[in-house]
């Protein structure tokens, strides 16, 4: 009898959760759906849409029109661009504070924490001049120094929180066997680090591939990202749904599909491993 | 422990970082304080010299500035009560046995990692446009008349986008809380007899609170600063209908070209920032020596 009625309460807890799960995630299904239907078919409503033909011509148009792969380069360039670099210095500041703890460590991870507060706004003019006077605006490069410094408190936190996982005894035990600080680096942390380091670069990727105050202010075409390139949809005579569907669905699918192994990882970055 | 050797590789390990965040931290917001006091407009370069603080005075008498600041304070407090409530109610929804778990879960958390760009976009073309939208298209089949959400509800309109991108946010990580409830903790207390509401009072909410708390720390830093939905969606408008400080801050330096006064208002915006962040740098330090 108990079984039965915990079978039942669990269907429904299904159905609702199925529901809602599926409401939520519609607006990325039917941008999906609309990509495959042509520009006409796209805006008779949405039965007739799913009624007619499918077709990829709308895939084809977007990059027929514009230089989309470009821009997909662009955003694949500075995403992984600034997050190499934000581990190049990140990383040995990080395994300092996680093993040679000094009293002003905490201090100092919370001042690096709080530039992330700082409101982008507050920067945008002086950033813009001299962006403009050193003839940065609309390169990769400067939007990669960029967005470098911004996610960098982020990275240098992440991986903090993994390193300190990592029992201090094994390199002292290493220390004792008489390896160098580079071989100690090398052979002994760097592999038992791997797994943070890569959960650190997926969540970095994910932030910096979607951030769009830097990406609006500082590009316009050659050096523009998706979301630039996305945002060039918003004018009245951007709107093809097909196009834009299509454009879209490529946009986000990569990211989409990374954000789903990074789970556990997001809320951890993102919470500054408060919750963990 | 460490020698005095290791001590000073640690500090030149570190210090890569710090000098470059202390100089991305103070030479741009250095040059925005100093712009903020000079009259500079870049379109008229004969204006010039030292401008008290008449540029402030401008900013906050702008009856644009009320606006934006009741603007930014209602789309921060209305997303939150969205995705706080909302992401309570499906992070106990989730934690329930259902058969598909993780595939939910997918469902859940994939709007957070659209592109900021793309989800106004649809938004505002797909579901909301008054003639080809999808809620367009619900109305006339039901016989109403369709309904301009971004000309009349500007700003709700936005607080939904922006909501619907911060619900996985929330929901993941008090789904995370949730699962790390010591589970022989909750059996413990069914045997000694209490009922699921007193254990939804007594064990999950005490623990509930904290990452509640997290969530709600974190989501406002960002949403002080929403700016791409802003702009793609209504420019702002109608009028400075939907227009935050972001937005104002960016019209006034970039659209009017006006550098001085620009500069003090991202100077209020720091200042309206580090009030919210006081409270979440005690919050996450706290946590910290846990």
């Amino acid at each position: 009898m108990a079984r039965k009625t915990t079978q039942t309460r669990k269907a429904l807890t299904t159905v609702a959760a199925w529901s809602i799960g599926f409401l939520i995630f519609f607006p990325i299904l039917w941008t999906v759906l609309m990509s495959f239907h042509s520009e006409g078919d796209a805006i008779k409503g949405p039965f007739a849409m799913l009624a007619s033909p499918w077709t990829f011509e709308s895939y084809g148009e977007v990059q027929h029109r514009s230089n989309y792969a470009l821009h997909f380069w662009n955003s694949v360039v500075i995403s992984f661009g600034s997050t190499l670099a934000a581990l190049v210095i990140a990383i040995p500041a990080a395994w300092a504070m996680a093993f040679v703890p000094g009293r002003r460590t905490k201090d100092l991870l919370m001042w690096m924490l709080s530039t992330k507060m700082m409101p982008s706004v507050g920067v945008l003019i002086p950033m813009y001049l001299m962006f403009r006077d050193f003839g940065l605006l609309d390169t990769r490069s400067g939007l990669v120094a960029v967005l470098t410094l911004i996610n960098l408190p982020i990275v240098v936190w992440m991986l903090y929180t993994y390193f300190k996982e990592i029992p201090g005894e094994i390199l002292e035990a290493a220390r004792m066997d008489g390896a160098s600080l580079r071989s100690e680096i090398l052979h002994v942390l760097t592999p038992m680090a791997v797994p943070g380091i890569a959960s650190t670069v997926l969540l970095n990727v994910i932030l910096a591939w979607n951030e769009a105050f830097w990406t609006l202010q500082l590009t316009t075409s050659d050096a523009a990202p998706l979301t630039q390139f996305i945002a060039s949809y918003s004018s009245p005579e951007g709107l093809f749904y097909a196009k834009l569907s299509a454009a879209s669905t490529m946009a986000i699918a990569p990211i989409l599909i990374l954000g789903w192994f990074s789970q556990k990882q997001l809320v951890r970055g993102l919470t500054f491993g408060a919750v963990k | 422990m460490a020698t005095k050797a290791s001590r000073t590789a640690a500090r030149a390990m570190v210090s890569p970082a710090v000098i470059l965040l202390l100089g991305w931290m103070i030479v741009p917001l250095a040059m925005t304080l100093y712009f903020s006091f000079l009259r500079y407009n870049l379109l008229n370069p004969t204006q010039g010299g030292f401008a008290g603080f008449d540029n402030y005075y401008y900013f906050l008498t702008n009856p644009a500035f009320f606006q934006a600041l009741t603007n930014t304070l209602t789309l921060v407090l209305g997303v939150l009560v969205i995705t706080v409530f909302g992401g309570i109610g499906l992070a106990l929804l989730l934690d329930q046995p259902i058969w598909g778990q993780g595939v939910v879960r997918v469902l859940v958390i994939a709007p957070f990692f659209v592109m900021p760009t793309v989800s106004a976009l649809v938004w505002k073309n797909m579901f909301m446009n008054p003639v080809n939208g999808m809620f367009a298209h619900m109305a006339k089949a039901m016989g109403l008349q369709p309904y301009d959400f971004l000309a009349h509800a500007p700003l709700a309109s936005i607080i939904v986008i922006v909501a619907w991108q911060w619900l996985p946010f929330s929901t993941l990580i008090l789904l995370t809380a949730l699962q790390s409830l010591d589970r022989e903790q909750q059996e413990a207390a069914e045997m000694d007899g209490a009922s699921v509401f007193n254990r939804f009072v007594y064990l999950t909410v005490p623990h509930l609170t904290r990452a509640v708390t997290v969530v709600i720390l974190i989501q406002t830093i960002f949403l002080l600063s929403v700016f791409a939905e802003i702009l793609v969606t209504t420019n702002g408008g109608p009028g400075t209908a939907s227009t935050n400080i972001s937005y104002l801050v960016y019209a006034q330096s970039l659209l009017n070209y006006d550098v001085g006064g620009g500069s003090a208002g991202g100077i209020i915006a720091v200042i309206l920032a580090n009030i919210v962040a006081f409270f979440v740098m005690r919050m996450i330090g706290k946590n910290l020596d846990a």
